[in-house]
C-alpha cells in the first residue's frame, strides 16, 4: 500500500513519456478519447492506420505484461446497468468535451491550456460527487 | 509505415504506464474520487508524473518540427464553451460510476474480464451517438 504512490509516479512518468513521444515524433496530441473517437465516427479517416496502431499498443503492452508476469485482480462492478450507463456517459461526454484524462489532463494541463485545466476540474468534481452519491447515499457502487 | 510503428511504440508506453500506475484498477480510481470515504491519493501522483515529461516536451516544440515532419498542434482557442463543461461533467459522472476512462478501458481489455468489455462497448456506442447529441445541444441553445 505504501508502494502505491511510487508506482503511481513511475507509471505516470511512463504515460508522460508516451505522450511526449507521440507529440515530438508524430506531432500529435495523445488523447485516448480523440484517437478512438476519430476511428469510431469516421472523423479521423486521414490518420486511420496511425490511430489503429496507437490503440493496438495500448491494448497489447498490458496484455504482454499480464501474460509474463501474471495479472491483477480486477474490481470492476458486475452491475450491468451501471457499466452500460457509465460507458455511454464516458463515450458521449469525452466527445462533447473534446478530450478526457489523457488529452485534457495530461496534454492540456502540461501546456498550461485553460480548456484542459477547466475540463479536468469539472470531470474530477463530477466524478467525486457521483462516487459520494452512488456509494455513500444510494449504495449502488 | 514509420508513423504507424512510432504510434505503436507511444501507445505501448501509454499502456504500460496505465497498467503500472493503477489507472486500470477501478477501485483505485474510485478511491481517488471518494473524498468522504477511504481517500486514495495515488492518482494525484500519476497525474503529476505524467505532466512533468509533457511540460518539457511542450517547451521543446517551440520553433521546431515533429521528427516525422508536419507541424505541432496549434495552440487551441482558450475559450471555455458550454460543450466543454457539459461534456466534462458527463464524462466525470461515468468515470466515477465505473472507475474507468477511455485509455485504461482499452489497456485493461485483455485482463479485465467481461465488465471491461461491456463498458468498452457502451463507450463506443456513446462515441457513435455523440455527434447527434452535440447537434441537439446546439439546437436547444444557439452555439456560443
Amino acid at each position: 500500500m505504501q508502494m502505491d504512490w511510487i508506482m503511481g509516479l513511475v507509471g505516470g512518468a511512463i504515460i508522460g513519456l508516451g505522450a511526449a513521444a507521440y507529440l515530438l515524433i508524430n506531432g500529435k496530441i495523445m488523447g485516448a478519447s480523440g484517437i478512438l473517437g476519430g476511428l469510431v465516427d469516421g472523423s479521423g479517416r486521414d490518420s486511420f492506420r496511425e490511430r489503429l496502431f496507437f490503440l493496438a499498443g495500448v491494448f497489447i503492452a498490458p496484455a504482454l505484461i499480464v501474460m509474463f508476469r501474471g495479472g491483477i485482480e480486477t474490481q470492476a462492478t458486475t452491475n450491468v446497468l451501471v457499466l452500460v450507463v457509465a460507458g455511454l456517459l464516458v463515450g458521449v461526454g469525452t466527445r462533447i468535451a473534446n478530450g478526457c484524462t489523457s488529452g485534457h489532463g495530461v496534454c492540456g494541463i502540461s501546456r498550461l491550456n485553460l480548456r484542459g485545466i477547466v475540463a479536468t476540474v469539472f470531470y474530477i468534481l463530477a466524478g467525486g460527487i457521483t462516487v459520494v452519491l452512488f456509494r455513500h447515499i444510494l449504495g449502488v457502487i | 509505415m514509420k508513423r504507424e510503428l512510432y504510434a505503436l511504440f507511444a501507445g505501448g508506453l501509454f499502456g504500460v504506464g496505465l497498467f503500472i500506475s493503477g489507472m486500470t484498477e477501478t477501485d483505485k480510481v474510485q478511491g481517488w474520487l471518494d473524498v468522504f470515504g477511504q481517500w486514495d491519493p495515488t492518482l494525484a501522483f500519476v497525474m503529476g508524473g505524467a505532466i512533468i515529461p509533457m511540460f518539457f516536451a511542450w517547451r521543446y516544440t517551440n520553433n521546431r518540427q515533429p521528427v516525422l515532419g508536419g507541424d505541432f498542434p496549434a495552440k487551441p482557442d482558450p475559450k471555455v464553451g458550454r460543450n466543454l463543461i457539459i461534456g466534462s461533467t458527463l464524462f466525470g459522472m461515468g468515470w466515477g460510476l465505473a472507475g474507468l476512462c477511455p485509455g485504461p478501458s482499452i489497456a485493461s481489455l485483455s485482463y479485465g474480464g467481461w465488465p471491461h468489455w461491456l463498458f468498452f462497448a457502451a463507450m463506443i456506442s456513446g462515441m457513435i451517438f455523440a455527434p447527434r447529441f452535440r447537434e441537439r445541444l446546439d439546437s436547444m441553445v444557439p452555439a456560443e
